[in-house]
């Protein structure tokens, strides 16, 4: 792939923390559309470049490309407006405010100048546009409600149509299977599917190897902030590499692990 | 209307004000412990114009939002890199620093204070903190509002959405700022008289109690914090009369009503360990309207 094609790149990206290298020179490319993974054992900075990349934290060496554009430099709330949104692994969600409120957050991204901000917001489309897109993912049961009241599954499903709503290019989804049941995940990778079919690009971070390979068409794997494997999804688990990363280098004989073992080492 | 009564009442108005003024920083997240100090500074403003050049009552009323905007906006920015207790505390040095210059400023009386000769009457008062309500009521409804609501709750996170966190608080700090200074021009023309003692450190913690306990997460919190905290002391004041314990008996012509604060701190108490979230909170709104939907219902169906 050229680089040219790309939607989002990163390009030799560095982070330290006093002196703690946990991402060291980390470049991939994704195409618009694609569904790419973020995968690696615990502690391979997986998250950490996540946060580099919708700002939270802030870049050592490297850039940072969206379209075109170096958004390495750009605040956190900058980033969002350029077309990124991301999803918490724990979620994030504002307690205090209702189902609908929250998801009207995620519109804030949009919102051009200061009589746009004082304007009362029901005199505009903004609710009515909210409960559409929750009523469109299937979550539109009670926009009043507050989420503190809500099951986790739907108030993971809410957290991700929040994030939508900034009309993203690239959503970056840490861990959206997390604490979910088998059912609960298949009916999340539909729900992704529908995301991705809309022409949002996702780069997700997951350890649910089942949902990796029926969700994401190219993976990237990272060991002790490093990049060890970038490829189709496919071929992650013949990748010696990878391999070696999770389950240690083979004793003497270079048997083959089942294919399965990396869902349980994970 | 009695005197009494009336008097009580604008008092309680100007701290519906007030309370707005400091519910509008309170609601991003930023607690303000120095109220009181952004009123003196609409009071003496107001004050000062009214008595050196006779200013009339509606253009020092602009004048003194002016200079409480432009206070508030200048001290967020300082504050702006303060979190939580030390913002407190910040907030709190301001207003000792600020009643400090005032007593030794002798063009604003000093701690004589300054009579101040422009006059409202009680209902322009009460008509203030009407309007006060409102335009916050407004103000909430808005995707600022909205935006002011999601940083209370989480500011990194209203920061990825998008959210100029920084922008969003200068800007509530600020109208806070505006509010308080219409609320010290309201009790400079109304008393006539303004001087440092009324917008001390106990004013500013009272304030602050105001819409902490009456509830930060709805805008009815501030103004059922500063009904109760208004009211209480006054309600002491008559009951504990004729209670023998406090006032000697209804007989005796003396009247202990020092106790009154005593009582008023110990609800204030209770109420930090059973209410922590003020009186009234967003899901106790939520029940009382679906109580009133309830009993609607109920009576449709008979």
């Amino acid at each position: 792939m050229s680089p040219n094609d790309a939607i989002f790149s990163l390009r030799g990206v560095t982070k330290a923390f006093a002196g703690l290298k946990v991402v060291t020179d980390v470049s991939f490319d994704v195409r618009p559309g694609e569904r790419l993974a973020l995968i690696g054992p615990n502690g391979a900075g997986k998250t950490t470049v996540f946060n580099l990349i919708s700002g939270a934290y802030k870049i050592n060496e490297g850039s940072i490309i969206l379209d075109g554009v170096d958004i390495a430099a750009l605040p956190a709330s900058r980033r969002c407006a350029m077309g990124i949104a991301r999803s918490f692994q724990n979620i994030r969600l504002m307690p205090h405010l209702s189902v609908v409120e929250n998801v009207m957050i995620g519109q804030h991204a949009r919102t051009r100048g200061i009589l746009e901000l004082l304007t009362p917001l029901w005199m505009t489309r903004a609710r009515q546009e909210a409960e559409a897109q929750l009523a469109a993912f299937d979550v539109a049961t009670y926009p009043n409600q507050a989420i503190a009241t809500l099951p986790y599954g739907i108030r993971k499903k809410v957290e991700i149509v929040r994030a939508l709503m900034s009309r993203p290019k690239v959503l970056l989804l840490d861990e959206p299977a997390a604490g979910l049941n088998t059912n609960e995940t298949a009916q999340l990778r539909d729900f992704l599917m529908r995301v991705a079919d809309g022409g949002v690009t996702l780069l997700v971070v997951e350890h649910d190897m089942s949902l990796v390979r029926s969700l994401c068409d190219h993976t990237v794997v990272l060991n002790f902030g490093r990049k060890i494997f970038d490829g189709p999804t496919h071929a992650v688990q013949e990748d010696p590499a990878v391999l070696e990363a999770y389950l240690g280098r083979p004793a003497h004989t270079a048997a083959t692990p089942r294919a399965e073992t990396a869902d349980h080492a994970s | 209307m009695s005197g009494y009564t009336g008097g009580l009442l604008v008092i309680l108005c100007l701290n519906i004000v007030m309370a707005y003024a400091v519910f509008l920083p309170v609601a991003t997240g930023q607690l303000n412990l120095g109220g009181a100090a952004f009123q003196a500074v609409g009071a003496y403003t107001a004050g000062y114009l009214s008595a050196t050049y006779d200013l009339p009552v509606v253009p020092s009323l602009l004048a003194s939002m002016a200079t409480g905007a432009v206070f508030a906006f200048l001290f967020s920015l300082l504050i702006m890199r303060t979190k939580s207790v030390y913002l407190v505390l910040a907030t709190f040095a301001f207003g000792q620093f600020l009643t400090g210059v005032i007593i030794n400023v002798d063009a604003l009386g000093g701690s004589m204070g300054l009579s101040v000769p422009a006059h409202v009457e009680g209902w322009t008062v009460i008509l203030f903190a009407g309007l006060a309500m409102l335009l916050t009521l407004i103000l909430m409804q808005t995707r600022f509002g909205l935006a002011m609501r999601a940083i209370h709750d989480d500011d990194a996170v209203s920061e990825l959405m998008g959210i100029g966190v920084r922008g969003v608080r200068i800007g509530a700090f600020t109208l806070g700022g505006a509010l308080a200074g219409v609320a010290g021009c309201l009790y400079a023309f109304y008393f006539n008289f303004c001087d440092v003692q009324s917008f001390d450190a106990s004013s500013s913690f009272y304030l602050l109690l105001f819409v902490l306990l009456g509830g930060t997460q709805t805008i009815w919190g501030p103004v059922i914090g500063a009904v109760f905290f208004t009211l209480v002391p006054e309600v002491f004041r008559n009951v504990l009369a004729y209670l023998p314990a406090f006032g000697h008996g209804a007989t005796s012509g003396q009247v202990d009503t020092s106790w009154r604060f005593i009582l008023l701190g110990m609800i204030t108490i209770a109420m930090m360990v059973y209410r922590p979230e003020g009186i009234l909170t967003r899901i106790g709104l939520g029940a009382i309207w679906h109580g009133v939907g309830l009993a609607r219902r109920g009576r449709q169906g008979t």
